[in-house]
């Protein structure tokens, strides 16, 4: 009987130590979320600072500019053809169904501008650069690289930081622009393997259905994508810990932070433009 | 007239609960090599980051070259920076520039240098260590006693009045390691600079010391000239010159 009551006493006493420590790890988790998103806020703040603070860095921001922008440029428009060849050829049998053929490349146009050709530009751009920063910048840090520059009098933040922010800021909005260009190009390939359309036809076609309250947000958006995924990058290797597995780690929680910041932006522009649209 | 370069008076730093300088006192004066000894965890790479301005200390008063660094702000800083070299353990190359590049990168901002007067600054610097031979090389070309020169090399740029080097040994083979040592000693009468050399290994203590401190829970334990150490009945100081 004793024995029997002892067991059932360390049985409860083991799912309350259970309990605890759920609690705590909750708790603890909790306690990290809000305490990175006070450091982020810290972070922004720092870089406005110092991003309007001269000596200004123009040579390295045109520098990381063409890093970040020229070099994605062929990823960023192969993906950007497959997108409008892809979704016009998934998007025809529909059409053609309701007899509205004609309407593909308007539908087409106003999906890849609005919508696709921007995001998916982005999420593109969140895992070959936001990735890039993260891993270099982190990489950086744990050789003392970070160090060697702040004990040279050199401010490594605006060097480092403010420069790949501002680039990745500038060149996001013109690579969607070119992906929304190679995607109409890539839906005419679309059109032309069913039909037979012009290129002036064709585009005639889609500008029918696009007004400037289609191109600007879409556009505006991308601003606010790049400097998201430039400065998650940027945050996540700057302030690397652990050595050589932080340099992966920070890589990793760049593109995913990057992605999920493009999605909520995403969510929040989409509500601004219907809201003004009304 | 005042001679120290550096005063560190009743510096504390501690990481959480564990305390790595406890009331640590140092003086470093002019031209002199000061070398601080002491285990591996024992606070020396910590005092000189907190020297530099890497680590914020917990308390305590860091005289460098006139002036208290925990009560300046970032520009200030940086401006007491350009007058202090610092060569780290690992060298800390720029791997994405030249070695031209990476002793070129501490002259930025510096208005008054036109592009002849960086080259030649390059050139000497770099001729000052051996290896003017290696100036359009890529650091993933150098081998690590090379590393540690253009590293070396980078901090003479700017003709520091004092020089800290992290563990400038540590890594190499025994050869290079007295290489090192000697170079320090070569720097120190050439540009007539300061230095506090953190290091664990004797041998470069021997050659590179004016003076000596040991440290030992984060605080100085002893000091004195290589001799007087290398000669000191303690048990445990007498173990790191066995």
């Amino acid at each position: 009987m004793l024995e029997y009551y002892n067991t059932k006493q360390m049985e409860k006493s083991a799912i309350l130590e259970q309990n605890d420590a759920t609690e705590n790890g909750f708790i603890k988790t909790l306690t990290d979320f809000f305490e990175g998103v006070s450091l982020l806020t810290k972070f922004t703040i720092r870089f406005f600072r110092q991003a309007f603070k001269p000596p200004f860095e123009f040579k390295e921001i045109i520098k990381q500019s063409y890093i970040i922008g020229y070099q994605s440029f062929p990823l960023v428009a192969i993906t950007g053809f497959i997108m409008g060849l892809v979704i016009t050829i998934q998007s025809r049998p529909t059409l053609v169904q309701f007899g509205a053929e004609s309407w593909l490349p308007g539908m087409v146009a106003v999906s890849m501008i609005r919508e696709i050709a921007p995001v998916i530009t982005a999420l593109i751009f969140a895992g070959k650069v936001g990735s890039g920063i993260g891993a270099e910048l982190a990489s950086m840090k744990v050789t003392e690289q970070i160090d060697a520059m702040e004990v040279s009098g050199i401010n490594p933040f605006k060097y480092l930081v403010v420069t790949r922010i501002l680039a990745a800021t500038i060149t996001l909005p013109m690579l969607s622009i070119i992906a929304d260009a190679i995607s109409l190009y890539g839906s005419y390939i679309g059109v032309n393997l069913k039909n037979d359309v012009s290129l002036r036809l064709f585009f005639l076609q889609a500008f029918q259905s696009l007004s400037f309250s289609d191109l600007f947000p879409s556009l505006f958006k991308t601003f606010f994508f790049g400097f998201s995924v430039g400065l998650i990058g940027c945050y996540k290797g700057y302030n690397c810990k652990k050595g050589t597995e932080g340099v992966g780690i920070a890589a990793n929680s760049s593109v995913v932070f990057g992605s999920l910041a493009i999605f909520i932006i995403d969510m929040i522009a989409v509500q601004i433009t219907s809201l003004l649209n009304c | 007239m005042e001679t120290s370069i550096v005063k560190i008076e009743h510096l504390n730093k501690s990481f959480g609960n564990n305390i790595v300088l406890a009331d640590m006192n140092l003086v470093v004066n002019k031209s002199e090599n000061l070398v601080v000894l002491g285990k591996s965890g024992s606070g020396k790479s910590v005092l000189i980051k907190c020297l530099i301005g890497l680590l914020k200390p917990d308390d305590g008063n860091i005289i460098l070259l006139g002036k208290d660094i925990t009560k300046l702000n970032d520009d200030e800083l940086n401006l007491l920076r350009k007058k202090v070299g610092f060569l780290f353990q690992s060298a800390a190359l720029y791997d994405s520039m030249t070695v031209r590049e990476n002793l070129e990168f501490p002259l930025r901002g510096e208005k008054a240098i036109c592009k002849e007067e960086i080259d030649a600054l390059v050139i000497e610097a770099l001729r000052n260590v051996g290896l003017e031979n290696a100036i359009n090389k890529m650091p993933s070309e150098l081998s690590g006693g090379m590393r540690k020169r253009v590293g070396l090399a980078r901090t003479l740029i700017l003709k520091p009045e004092i020089i800290l080097y992290d563990e400038p040994t540590t890594g190499l083979d025994p050869i290079t390691a007295k290489e090192i040592s000697h170079l320090i000693l070569d720097i120190q009468k050439k540009y007539n600079a300061a230095a506090i050399i953190i290091t664990h290994d004797v041998e470069c203590a021997r050659i590179t010391a004016n003076r000596m401190i040991i440290i030992k829970e984060g605080k100085t334990l002893i000091e004195g000239t290589f001799k007087e150490l290398s000669e000191d009945t303690d048990e445990w100081i007498h173990s790191f010159f066995q």
